[in-house]
């Protein structure tokens, strides 16, 4: 059994898979080779010193080299300490923050059960339905959640599935419009979509397009309080089309612009705190992916209006 | 009369939940979105007691708390809160701070947090 914990420790590259870091961030690694270099260069500057005693210079620049060499490494190492304890700090800041987004759903899902298994709601139709929706609602959002969080997975790991195709944008926004339809309508929001009628079709992966729309559509719908308008609208530039969501919505504090790519960030100018915070990170990321850029200009009180660009091949 | 309870909390499905057992257990039940229309209500309304969570819009559970304590109009009503956050150090600074209970939504079923409104309420 001890050997073959020892054999697994000498297994340096897979060690430092495990860390997820590449092998010149990985103190596993650098250790031994600070080692080789340490051991090296004191057995050649003995073999260089016994034979050249006459000429210490020599010497003394290999001990300079020597020291040079681990000096970086030394530097490397701290650096890929930092990393680490980068990568735990997030760990466990995410740890908390997906216990607390997944509680919230589960203790609405267990409230509305308990009150539906109580005495005083049998034979009360309406209000069984009522919270059957809460129940539907909440399991929704927790599958939500659970897609989201596999999403950055697989972007940080960089195994998010990319297959491109032929498509075009414009049938797509169209079904998608049709989708949110009826979240638009019970919003009090109108969805309006225009596009340059030549816009030729693109070659770019169909679902992952579908989940950055989704995504900035649903934030333009929520984010508007009252009646309010979001308008899309599809151009040819060059070589790139062009995406425009535009909304009538509270904006995005200017304190908070800066986050708001960032995991889990949620703006503070967000009524309900629904959602996993999730969204705008796996959509950026997807856009990137595809070759793309996105970028946004905001008002608080005014509107947020987000943009796009993919390449047509 | 019935005995008022404010709920500040930004879950609309949690306060609609909640106010179907209050109803039904004889109380009256009032809400609110975010911390600053929390503290308004405390203010006008004059709950008999208050239900906390601690995050919130606007202003946070911790302020609102503090800020109810600090203000004699509303100091000696009794604030439970009713969260999802389960550390030590949240548990400690809100008890600090004044609050009479604390618990942890996921825990607790409504049965048990009506049962602790009533003792808090010196009514059981």
């Amino acid at each position: 059994m001890k050997l073959k914990k020892i054999l697994h420790q000498l297994n340096i590259p897979a060690q430092c898979r495990r860390y997820r870091v590449p092998l010149w961030q990985c103190p596993q690694f650098l250790f031994p080779i600070m080692g080789i270099v340490i051991i090296g260069a004191a057995v050649i500057a003995y073999l260089i010193g016994t034979r050249y005693i006459k000429d210490p210079e020599i010497i003394a620049l290999i001990v300079l080299i020597s020291s040079g060499v681990l000096f970086i490494l030394t530097y490397i190492i701290t650096i890929s300490f930092e990393r680490l304890a980068e990568v735990s700090r997030m760990k466990s800041e995410f740890i908390s923050i997906v216990s607390h987004q997944l509680r919230s759903p589960i203790t609405n899902l267990s409230w509305a059960i308990d009150i539906l298994m109580s005495r005083g709601l049998r034979g009360a139709e309406k209000k069984q339905l009522e919270y059957f929706k809460i129940l539907k609602e909440n399991s929704g959002r927790m599958k939500e959640l659970v897609q989201d969080l596999l999403d950055v997975l697989r972007i940080e790991e960089g195994s998010l599935l990319i297959r491109k195709e032929k498509i075009s944008l414009v049938e797509i926004v169209k079904s998608l419009i049709f989708k949110f339809q009826p979240f638009a309508l019970s919003s009090n929001v109108e969805i309006k979509f225009d596009f340059d009628k030549n816009l030729p079709e693109i070659f770019t992966d169909s679902h992952q397009i579908k989940v950055v729309i989704e995504n900035l559509l649903d934030n333009a719908i929520r984010y508007i309080k009252r009646k309010g308008e979001v308008k899309i609208r599809l151009r040819k530039k060059e070589n790139e089309v062009l995406f425009e969501i535009k909304d009538n919505g509270v904006g995005i504090p200017e304190e908070d612009q800066k986050y708001i790519f960032q995991k889990f960030f949620r703006s503070k100018s967000g009524t309900k705190q629904q959602g996993s915070g999730l969204g705008l990170f796996i959509t950026k990321s997807i856009i990137e992916r595809l070759g793309g850029k996105i970028w946004f200009e905001s008002e608080e009180g005014r509107g947020t209006t987000f943009w796009f660009t993919l390449p047509i091949k | 009369m019935p005995k008022t309870i404010l709920f500040i909390e930004d879950e609309s499905s949690l306060q609609e939940t909640f106010r179907g057992i209050l109803i039904r257990e004889g109380y009256e039940m009032i809400s609110a979105m975010d911390g600053e229309e929390g503290l308004k209500l405390a203010k006008t309304e004059k709950p008999d007691l208050i239900l906390l969570d601690l995050i919130l819009p606007k202003i946070d559970g911790f302020k609102v708390l503090k800020r109810l304590k600090e203000d004699p109009e509303t100091k000696k009503t009794p604030v439970i809160i009713l969260t999802n956050l389960e550390d030590v150090e949240n548990v400690n600074k809100a008890l600090e701070l004044g609050a009479t209970t604390y618990l942890v939504k996921a825990s607790y079923s409504p049965e048990e947090i009506l049962e602790k409104i009533r003792r808090i309420l010196g009514e059981r």
